[in-house]
């Protein structure tokens, strides 16, 4: 066979693909999920504010400052639950037979699960995120070099692949928790929520927790952090900032291997 | 690139599972179930083979070790040459399955878009794709309903647009379980039909779990009975019969209340209904139903009849209750 010469298109873009469609097959229901997502954005930003509106700086960031690290943690977290956020459903996956119908299927049962589903209604909180990072950009007074505008432009990567991963980690567990959503939320969702303030507002604990754990800090706050120059709390150095991409290998190591260790688990071939 | 050898070989294979039983407040008892308990058979290339016996005998448990979606406890599967879960994915590329209770397509796209996802995943290229999917559509009757979304099709028109996905890729072997369940009787035989001609077009090999006798009668040359996850019988249908004995049952409805048809010859009486308007008579194995129908009618105006098959089920009871001596 002339597989090669003969290949159609990519499979997993054909599957994102036909999901996009069907998702905008029905444009009201679909500018209403949005605006509902808009809605969440912006009342987790009058968290933010209401803060904010008690205190000048909280630990050592300004309000603008502290939202550049909201619009930062939440383009990362929207883009990453945009496109695998669905992951953490798994038990209704198992149930419905279609993890079974993914391993009849000549492909890597992830890649499967990852490009069945995305969440479009997303791009609302994406866009939000991306409208407050408009707005306090000139304000936040960072002395800008190149190194700084690069960070700064691929911390939201860099953050979206953490968190991605904690998607995965979080679906992969619940190949052994049985109603397991809710904790593993508390890490995906609850990451999410810990990411968009900044972490020297949290105890030196917690903030260890959020960084080297669940690495929350790492994927806005520390950024932003470096970005602006500043010197950074006790065990959370600025330079971590940096580390972005280190970080982002680290959750996916660790999510792939829970991933295939909970897949053998379904199978059979473990434990 | 698998010569001439079996497409399917179990041999002692095995597969446990864990049952959590609470035996008091804290205390939980753990017990191991053998869900298939050291089955051996072997299928050739091109044979049509039905996998019957009761709910919870190991069938659909057989169906997930030869496609890889379970890990074999102990023993050996090979299926199209390959152990299954290490080669699950060239495997799929050789197999096709269908869940006759769970889709496998898109629910919210249509057959159409269904078909086009599938080639991709298996890299079949645009032209395979369209010319196997046109010669699906033609086989299976599926143009009148090829672009509305899955969801919104009859069972019978499912079913079909499921097989349809499963044979896309031209695999060697096709497990089908349980692919007639709740199919009315003309689109149950239409897809035997389509299924037969596959097989002789294509010497696709067959593999099927069913409660259905017409299924194993139209479409299975050998059975294999599975009892508590062991091979209870392997061997033709004709073969099975005579072992059980199963007959086929005339069902005469009478003009009216009539007086026991006992003593025709070739059949017993199994059962008098509604005052003797309606009776069931068991056909001895060779018995000519329209000589008993001749008899019949010789003695009471008949208004209607049916012959029943012999049902799996009942088979199969009669072959525990044949074997089954020292059990239980």
């Amino acid at each position: 066979m002339a597989e090669g010469a003969a290949r159609g298109r990519n499979p997993y873009l054909a599957l994102v693909g036909s999901r996009v469609r069907s998702q905008l097959a029905y444009r009201s229901s679909f500018a209403v999920s949005v605006l509902g997502d808009v809605g969440f954005g912006l009342a987790e930003l009058a968290t933010v504010y209401v803060v904010f509106a008690h205190v000048q700086a909280l630990g050592g960031l300004t309000a603008w400052q502290a939202g550049l690290v909201f619009a930062v943690a939440n383009l990362g977290f929207a883009v990453a639950d945009l496109l695998t956020g669905h992951v953490d459903h798994l038990p209704q996956f198992l149930r419905t037979g279609e993890l079974d119908a993914f391993l009849l299927r000549p492909a890597p049962v992830l890649a499967q699960l990852l490009t069945c589903d995305v969440s479009l209604r997303r791009v609302g909180r994406a866009g939000l995120a991306l409208a407050v990072l408009l707005v306090v950009l000139p304000r936040a007074g960072v002395d800008w070099t190149v190194g700084r505008a690069l960070l700064l432009a691929s911390a939201p990567l860099t953050g979206a692949a953490v968190f991605a991963a904690l998607f995965v980690l979080a679906g992969a567990l619940q190949f052994w928790l049985v109603e397991g959503r809710e904790v593993v939320n508390s890490f995906t969702y609850g990451g999410g929520f810990a990411a968009q303030f900044p972490a020297s507002a949290y105890g030196s604990g917690l903030r260890v927790l959020f960084t080297y754990v669940v690495p929350a800090a790492a994927t806005a706050y520390l950024p932003v952090l470096a970005v602006l120059g500043e010197p950074g709390p006790a065990w959370t150095p600025a330079w971590l900032g940096w580390c972005g991409p280190l970080f982002a290998a680290a959750s996916w190591a660790v999510a792939l291997l829970v991933w295939r260790a909970g897949l053998r688990r379904y199978t059979g071939a473990g434990s | 690139m698998s010569g001439g050898g079996p497409v399917v070989e179990v041999r002692d294979l095995r597969r446990e599972y864990v049952v959590h039983r609470r035996t008091g407040r804290f205390r939980r008892e753990r017990t191991v179930r053998a869900a298939v308990d050291g089955l051996s058979f072997t299928i050739g290339a091109g044979e049509s083979v039905g996998l019957i016996g009761a709910n919870g005998a190991g069938k659909s448990t057989t169906i997930k070790l030869l496609t890889g979606i379970l890990v074999p406890t102990a023993g050996t599967v090979r299926t199209c040459g390959l152990e299954p879960v290490r080669r699950r994915r060239d495997l799929a590329r050789r197999v096709g399955v269908v869940f006759g209770q769970r889709s496998q397509l898109w629910w919210d796209l249509p057959l159409a878009d269904s078909f086009r996802l599938l080639g991709a995943i298996h890299r079949l290229g645009p032209a395979a794709v369209t010319a196997r999917t046109a010669e699906l559509v033609e086989r299976l009757d599926l143009a009148d309903f090829l672009t509305t979304p899955v969801r919104q099709l009859s069972l019978g028109q499912r079913m079909r647009g499921e097989v349809a996905a499963a044979l896309l890729h031209s695999p060697q072997l096709l497990l089908l379980d349980e692919p007639t369940i709740g199919l009315d009787v003309l689109s149950g035989e239409r897809l035997r039909v389509f299924l037969r001609e596959q097989r002789t077009e294509h010497g696709t090999t067959l593999l099927l779990t069913t409660h259905d006798m017409h299924d194993v009668q139209r479409l299975c040359e050998r059975v294999l009975v599975v009892d508590r996850g062991r091979l209870a019988y392997g061997g033709d249908l004709a073969g099975l019969v005579r072992r059980v004995g199963a007959r086929r049952v005339l069902v005469v409805d009478l003009d009216g209340p009539a007086p026991e048809l006992r003593g025709v010859p070739g059949t017993e009486l199994l059962a008098v209904e509604a005052g003797g308007a309606r009776q069931r008579l068991a056909l001895a194995e060779g018995a000519s139903a329209a000589q008993v129908l001749a008899a019949v009618t010789a003695r009471a105006p008949v208004r209607d009849l049916a012959v029943e098959e012999p049902d799996v089920e009942d088979v199969v009871r009669r072959l525990y209750l044949g074997a089954g001596q020292g059990g239980t």
